[in-house]
């Protein structure tokens, strides 16, 4: 019943944002009424979210530090490949590499996987139990994972305080 | 301050539009597929962020932002799965080739006897 | 300037069009259309500004999800060869395709 009501003002928020009518008042009642409609078709097909995830990754000052960093590894990183594109010799060095993430939830290790695709230059090929498969395309790229500095990082957003 | 503004958003600009022909040229350089992923990912990563981000700086502080801030917020958190979907889907079929992986140089008797 | 801008997305399409064209797996043209599809995205963006009719961005959203579920749906399809019916994962599929 909570995530009925949260999914409900989730989607009020939505609709509030996308269209923008702030002071017409039956327009509001029309968002209203489509917002619950929408609830009662997830309650129905059974897809409201039982497991109540991002509720349990506690909202923490990690999350603060981490998004930033996040950033700033994307811009690095895509530097670094879009350098690798445009020169004539092409110096790549495809790895295959397999990871053991620290993270004890399924969670943190789908936000772990997830860091790791988003960072152009290596990709997540197969996350099952408790190993990482990644395909980088440089060797260096590849070290830089080994080392771990991501993984202590979305280990620490996960443990909270 | 508001050409600076505008300066700002035009470089911004600018480099998304430069992040995403390197994205397609990188598209038709690359050897095989798994290194396309690659390149693909810079189109999706800093070319439609530098892009919408260029965009938002126009529009100001006004719900056109909020909408381009929902689209790369939507882009950004849906892109890594549908690349994770295709490598795996590709690493899995049988018929596809296997990547081409960097062969190691075989390491030289002097290099192990410094390392140790 | 913002034509300029466009322009540059334009030919951005046509080098994914072209590996689309060229691939020679099919896990590589749904790799350009997905790239394509990110461009379009971003042209729609674009273009709306041009115009001045901010309410292209609509459409954009709305486009962004659609790359992204025809990309899941394409990949459902090839690999277990009808849409239909929800498997496990793990599963690996029992007819050839």
């Amino acid at each position: 019943m909570l995530h009925a009501l949260g999914l409900w003002l989730f989607c009020l928020g939505l609709w509030l944002l996308l269209s923008g009518y702030f002071h017409v008042t039956l327009l509001l009642i029309f968002g209203a009424l489509s917002c619950a409609l929408v609830v009662f078709v997830a309650w129905r097909t059974e897809v409201i979210d039982p497991e109540e995830q991002p509720l349990r990754l506690r909202f923490n000052a990690h999350i603060l530090t981490y998004w930033p960093w996040l950033l700033w590894q994307i811009v690095l990183a895509n530097l670094d490949v879009a350098r690798r594109i445009v020169d004539p010799k092409l110096p790549i060095s495809p790895t295959l590499i397999t990871l053991k993430p620290t993270q004890r939830s399924d969670l943190g290790r789908v936000i772990y996987a997830n860091s790791i695709t988003l960072t152009p230059g290596t990709v997540t090929t197969d996350l099952s139990g408790d190993t990482l498969e990644v395909h980088a395309l440089t060797r260096e790229g590849a070290d830089a994972l080994l080392e771990g500095d991501m993984d202590r990082r979305v280990t620490r957003l996960e443990g909270g305080r | 301050m508001a050409a600076l503004l505008d300066l700002f958003s035009w470089l911004m600009l600018l480099g998304g539009v430069a992040f995403s022909l390197i994205g397609g040229v990188g598209l038709l350089r690359m050897p095989d597929f798994y290194t396309r992923l690659h390149a693909a990912s810079v189109t999706d990563t800093l070319g439609a962020g530098l892009i919408l981000l260029g965009l938002m700086v126009q529009a100001g502080w006004t719900l056109v932002s909020v909408k381009l801030l929902l689209i790369l917020v939507f882009m950004w958190f849906t892109g890594p799965i549908a690349t994770h979907a295709l490598a795996r889907a590709a690493l899995v079929d049988p018929a596809n080739p296997r990547p081409l992986l960097h062969e190691e140089p075989p390491p030289s008797k002097s290099s192990s006897i410094s390392s140790c | 300037m913002f034509a300029a801008a466009a322009l540059g997305i334009l030919v951005g399409m046509i080098l994914a069009m072209a590996r689309a064209v060229l691939g020679p797996t099919v896990y590589n043209r749904i790799l350009a259309v997905n790239s394509f599809g990110t461009l379009t995205v971003l042209l729609i963006a674009v273009l709306g500004f041009m115009t001045g009719r901010p309410d292209f961005l609509d459409i954009a959203l709305v486009y962004a999800f659609i790359n992204f579920i025809s990309t899941i749906a394409v990949l459902k399809f090839i690999r277990y060869g009808d849409m239909g019916w929800p498997r496990n994962i793990s599963e690996e599929p029992q007819d050839d395709l």
